[in-house]
């Protein structure tokens, strides 16, 4: 399979006409080199509801395992967890019901979590604009929902991002998606778009706005796995 | 924004609705208690699917002053039906700013030949299917998402699962048919060959694909999300029942532990009476919604 994003693939079949030939400056897609990573991580993926399934295809395509947590007990043999883009308010109602809301801060004390969209709300230290929707505060940051509009106000747009090396561009993806209103001293600011904040660390947390898990680039990702883990 | 990001920010909220339950509402109250359950979207009607099927007459889209109500009490999104090849109802559901727009046989259709041209819209749409080569056809024509048509209103999982084995039996055949066999097979299914081939190499659709028409339990949405939906719709079964706060948590939490028959069983434990349904057979052929 050479595709790294069925998503990518699926549109180029879709609406390349037979034969023609790729624009050479299209942005869509970056191919990556086959990875041998030092050393194989076992990704959790949280699984209760959301795109879990694009970034099992993200840390596969770096190289390392990926396993689904729905359980607390699911979480005990995972060397990091992934937050997935869904809806947060489903999150957390399952969250509760299964005791994952008190297990995630306690695996955050000594493991790595990246965190998408609705998993980045979650991991904040409260939401600007619905004070009493509950949150993890494993962030020191507050966010807005849905703070660019509904999904006809969706949109993909090139930001940068500084991660191991250099500051580069990267292909940001937003769906309904969440801003970063205040950030803490402690949380360093790793990308923007138009100069606005959309990815973060704090620590052994990393959390973005936008979906690198739907434009295929995995930068991130290995950041994150090899860098962070 | 050219045609393939529009494309991918259509598809990109599909997967976010990814092992997710979509209710079928009818007003604000009923949004509330469908989002306080778990429900990662509701469906914005007029009248649930059972109502229509019992009261007749021409099913049409919302009244937007309905769809405002709803949109207004929740913060996930919220859905709305347009009549099959109606492009102007589609149109008014889009400047209404409804997050997803269901081309849907529940409703009476304005178009027996043609369906919406959906590449046009920057709202993705979701589409019913019997089987792969309908699921294709839409696709082809721009859905971002595909469901099973089940029968709805019925709250028998039968049609639905007939549905669901097509799909995934033709799945299943394309991975293994010979490349110079393809361009016969998108000919008897009807299907965009680029389409065909995308499947026969990847095993799965190229969009999400979730269960619709007839879920009225936890164990129907397990059996479903079983058989390979992505996710599942629910329509009268949630509101036609008699406990629906209590059944709608359920069948969120059966959706999530699809596989866990332990917490399955947990979840249908004392919620009431499900909604009487209905026996396929009984339907007079006319009346079927399927075949629309």
């Amino acid at each position: 399979m050479s595709d790294l994003n069925p998503l990518a693939a699926s549109i180029s079949r879709t609406h390349e006409a037979p034969g023609a030939a790729r624009r050479s400056d299209s942005p869509e897609r970056v191919e990556h080199a086959p990875i041998a990573p030092t050393r194989v991580r076992v990704a959790g993926l949280l699984a209760l509801q959301g795109d879990f399934d694009l970034h099992r295809q993200a840390v596969q395509n770096a190289g390392h395992h990926a396993v689904e947590v729905r359980t607390v007990e699911d979480l005990e043999s995972v060397d990091c967890l992934i937050m997935p883009g869904g809806e947060s308010t489903t999150m957390r109602k399952l969250m509760h019901l299964g005791g994952l809301f008190e297990a995630i801060p306690e695996f955050a004390k000594s493991k790595p979590i990246m965190a998408t969209c609705a998993g980045l709300i979650l991991l904040s230290r409260g939401i600007s604009d619905r004070r009493d929707e509950e949150t993890l505060g494993l962030i020191d940051c507050t966010v807005s929902r849905n703070a660019y509009g509904r999904q006809y106000h969706s949109f993909r747009k090139t930001g940068k991002v500084r991660l191991a090396g250099p500051e580069g561009d990267f292909e940001m993806v937003f769906i309904r998606a969440p801003r970063f209103e205040e950030i803490g001293e402690s949380v360093e600011i790793l990308g923007r778009l138009d100069g606005e904040p959309t990815l973060v660390r704090q620590g052994r947390i990393l959390a973005m706005t936008f979906h690198p898990e739907l434009s295929g680039d995995g930068r991130i990702h290995e950041f994150f796995l090899t860098g962070m883990t | 924004m050219n045609a393939e990001d529009k494309r991918k920010i259509k598809i990109g909220l599909a997967e976010m609705l990814k092992g997710g339950v979509i209710m079928d509402v009818t007003n604000a109250d009923q949004a509330r208690i469908a989002e306080d359950a778990g429900a990662v979207a509701v469906m914005a009607l007029e009248r649930v699917p059972a109502d229509i099927r019992a009261e007749g007459g021409v099913a049409r889209m919302a009244d937007p002053l309905k769809i405002e109500e709803i949109k207004r009490a929740v913060t996930i999104p919220v859905m709305a039906k347009c009549r099959i090849g109606h492009f102007a109802e589609a149109q008014i559901l889009e400047s209404l700013e409804v997050d997803f727009i269901d081309e849907s046989e529940v409703l009476t259709p304005a178009d027996e030949a043609f369906h919406v041209n959906k590449d046009l819209f920057k709202i993705p749409f979701v589409c019913g299917c019997r089987d792969l080569g309908e699921a294709l056809r839409r696709i082809g024509e721009g859905a971002a998402m595909l469901r099973t048509k089940g029968e709805a209103g019925t709250g028998n999982i039968v049609e639905a699962v007939r549905h669901m084995r097509a799909v995934m039996d033709g799945i299943r055949r394309l991975t293994i048919l010979p490349r110079e066999e393809l361009m016969v097979e998108a000919k008897n299914l009807a299907a965009p060959y680029d389409l065909v081939c995308w499947v026969a190499e990847h095993g799965k659709l190229p969009v999400p694909n979730f269960a619709a028409g007839g879920i009225a339990t936890p164990a129907d949405a397990s059996l479903m999300m079983q058989l390979g939906a992505e996710s599942v719709f629910v329509g009268s079964g949630i509101f036609k029942s008699e406990d629906p706060p209590s059944r709608a948590r359920a069948i969120v939490m059966a959706t999530t532990y699809f596989n866990d028959p332990k917490k399955v069983a947990e979840a249908s434990k004392g919620l009431g009476i499900a909604m009487r349904g209905m026996e396929i057979r009984t339907i007079p052929e006319g009346q079927l919604l399927q075949v629309r």
